[in-house]
């Protein structure tokens, strides 16, 4: 037979395509239906966070760091308040770093229970995104009651929290993790317990530790790999050492464990929600910030455990009001390095399945 | 009872023809536009949705509303495209569609059905035409998607052709003809069902991959192949395919009550309301499963039909043979 000449096609996936989670463009070279390279192409959401913020008061940069990673906003809110505090030694008030526990573990939950749905969905499964959005959404009504907002919340200060928790609000969270806990349950029991589901993540898209490390990988994609690196462990910040939790870690750094490991997690939230709310203490929610925070002049950097990984705030202060120079680390955009390598000889049928158990949010890969 | 079809052709008798296609023709879409309502209406009822509800009461006329919608859309052609080709493929895939409703037989009287005596091989014939329609316009849309969405449709549907044939191989031994309506009279005392349970487990799982239905709906697949062999087009070209794959579904689901459920067999209700309800049995099982599960992966696709389902749907036929022997 004579030999059929074949020739790579170039597939140009995004920036509007349904999988991509937002504006992610992958230009890919298919041999057939292996993946011989793809190359991330960003910036389609790029808003010049940083260079922003270099013309703004430390308080107005709060809301714009809601936009960085929308599902998680709380956690990013907390990233930049906990950087201006530690570098200006402001010591909050009890409550409020409770406060800040307890919103930022609901947010996390929700930003994990939003990757469960969508990562399914991207695997063909419509249904549980549907089931998922319901228990987010007792989330995001227990957010808004206490921020006033369902997404951006805009809800953490520097020195404190906008506002106190409203009368009923720990009973409601008392509510509902019970209900957590019941769909919790059904998603193990339905997701984790589908041959079909697990064909598809089972021992696909792994990388090893060594690798995870080198490409600097944070969160759960690094935890997948059996590296327990937690910053609420390991750095711990706010109030995070009071409490009793595990850090779940996995093995074989492939789609199945990142996808458990956002359901081990969710529990691990939701235990620590169960302590803050029983050892709250009573008192104020703001302490003595100065109206107008200047950073003594140096370069400060700290960082939180967000939804996708360590959330770093890197401030260059010359002393003024506003930042010299502000830098993000955003745990997404060094998440996405590793795709390029990751998705390298693969079969374009598992392009979308590793893409999505990277769980990249492209506001924070844009910022 | 096929006078009517041995008539000599007189104005009269092909008009007669004529209405009673018709009559099949709206008949099957009415059928179709209330599966897709039901659909609809099902997976929103899985998916705690409420489904549609504008479209008259209970959103009962949405289907119509959006077959209407598409017949009036500009039909729009890809400057690139193959022009022909791509004018011509849904109609491909399309008029096999209804050319299947031929042989299933909805009643005991046989209205507007042809008894043809091969009506399993007619079937299974025309049926593997429209995959030709689907790679022709994948091809002719001239859009990397498309393509590789309409090989994974050929791919597919060559491949489960051959469990789905070889599944209900084993229903023709039973009954010793591959007319449909005799496969039905021989179901009086059991269905078929019973002793073949084993070719009617393949014959589902052929059926939904035939259908592209979930879990096996890898050529459409909107997360990887945004649209699959069809994301170029609109319209009422769009239609036709749909069209064609609801039809299916339909026809399959006539297929499948027919050669194991006992066709219009049953108690108290007339034929056609038996049928309808088998039928309706299996259209609710695609719906059911495409609120269960997840897509299936293209590499195991292959793998299960090639190294599980045939071997499986062979060993069938042998038990069957044998049993029959040994029965006789």
């Amino acid at each position: 037979m004579a030999e059929l000449r074949t020739e790579e096609m170039l597939l140009n996936v995004g920036p509007q395509h349904p999988s991509t989670h937002g504006v992610l463009r992958v230009v890919i070279k298919l041999d057939g239906e292996i993946i011989r390279e793809a190359t991330p192409v960003i910036g389609y959401l790029h808003r010049g966070t940083e260079k922003l913020s270099e013309d703004l008061q430390y308080q107005q940069i709060i809301p714009y760091f809601d936009r960085l990673d929308y599902i998680s906003a709380m956690l990013n809110n907390h990233a930049i308040v906990n950087a201006v505090e530690k570098a200006m030694d402001i010591e909050i008030p009890e409550r409020a770093e409770y406060l800040r526990v307890i919103v930022g573990e609901l947010n996390r939950t929700a930003a994990h229970l939003l990757f469960v749905g969508a990562y399914l969905l991207d695997l063909g499964a419509m249904s549980p995104f549907l089931y998922v959005f319901m228990t987010r959404e007792r989330i995001i009504e227990l957010l808004n009651e206490i921020s006033g907002a369902r997404l951006t919340y805009n809800y953490m200060r520097v020195g404190g929290v906008k506002y106190d928790a409203p009368p009923g609000w720990f009973a409601k969270i008392r509510e509902f993790i019970p209900y957590f806990k019941e769909m919790y349950q059904l998603f193990d029991d339905l997701i984790t317990g589908n041959e079909i589901f697990i064909s598809r993540v089972k021992g696909i898209g792994s990388y090893g530790q060594e690798e995870a490390i080198n490409y600097g990988l944070s969160g759960i994609p690094l935890r997948s790999t059996g590296f327990k690196w937690d910053l609420r462990k390991n750095k711990s910040y706010s109030v995070y050492d009071r409490f009793d939790f595990e850090i779940p870690v996995g093995t074989n750094g492939d789609n199945y464990d990142r996808y458990y490991l956002h359901l081990l997690e969710m529990e691990q939230s939701m235990r620590i929600v169960e302590q803050a709310i029983d050892s709250i203490p009573e008192g104020p929610v703001m302490g003595k910030a100065p109206k107008i925070l200047r950073i003594p002049a140096g370069e400060y950097y700290a960082a939180v455990e967000g939804a996708k990984g360590e959330l770093g705030v890197y401030i260059v202060s010359d002393g003024k009001d506003k930042p010299y120079r502000m830098k993000i680390r955003r745990p997404s955009f060094v998440n996405l390095q590793i795709i390029p390598s990751l998705l390298k000889d693969q079969n374009i049928a598992d392009f979308i399945a590793i893409l999505g158990s990277i769980d990249i949010v492209l506001g924070e890969v844009d910022a | 009872m096929f006078e009517w079809l041995n008539q000599p052709f007189t104005p009269m008798t092909v008009l007669g023809m004529v209405i009673g296609g018709v009559i099949v023709l709206s008949v099957i879409l009415l059928v179709v536009a209330y599966s897709i309502y039901a659909q609809r209406k099902i997976l929103a009822a899985m998916h705690l949705r409420i489904g549609p509800n504008r479209v008259g009461p209970f959103g009962l006329f949405q289907s119509f509303a959006d077959i209407l919608k598409l017949l009036l859309k500009e039909d729009i052609v890809p400057a690139k495209a193959d022009k022909a080709m791509f004018l011509i493929g849904p109609m491909i895939t399309y008029v096999p569609s209804f050319m299947v409703l031929a042989v299933i037989p909805y009643t005991a009287t046989h209205l507007f059905t042809a008894e043809l005596n091969v009506g399993v091989l007619y079937y299974i014939a025309l049926s593997s035409i429209s995959v030709i329609g689907v790679v022709l316009g994948a091809w002719a849309s001239n859009n990397k998607y498309s393509i590789i969405g309409g090989l994974r449709s050929a791919a597919q549907l060559i491949s489960y052709e051959i469990p789905l044939a070889l599944s209900i191989l084993g229903v023709i031994l039973m009954a010793g003809s591959m007319n449909i309506v005799e496969i039905v009279e021989a179901q009086k005392n059991m269905w078929f069902i019973v002793p073949q349970i084993i070719g009617f487990s393949v014959f589902i799982i052929a059926a939904m991959a035939e259908l592209s239905r979930v879990p096996f709906d890898l050529p459409e697949a909107e997360s990887e192949l945004v649209a699959g062999y069809s994301t170029e087009y609109s319209g009422f070209r769009f239609a036709f395919y749909m069209l064609a794959e609801y039809v299916y579904i339909t026809a399959m689901g006539g297929l499948a009550a027919a050669l194991y459920l006992g066709g219009w067999e049953g108690p108290l209700l007339p034929g056609w309301a038996w049928y309808g309800i088998k039928a309706g049995l299996f259209i609710f099982l695609t719906f059911w499963l495409q609120g269960t599960f997840p897509r299936i992966r293209n590499t195991l696709l292959m793998t299960f039909s090639w190294k599980v389902l045939i071997p499986i749907s062979i060993l069938n036929i042998i038990l069957t043979a044998i049993i029959k022997i040994a029965v006789a």
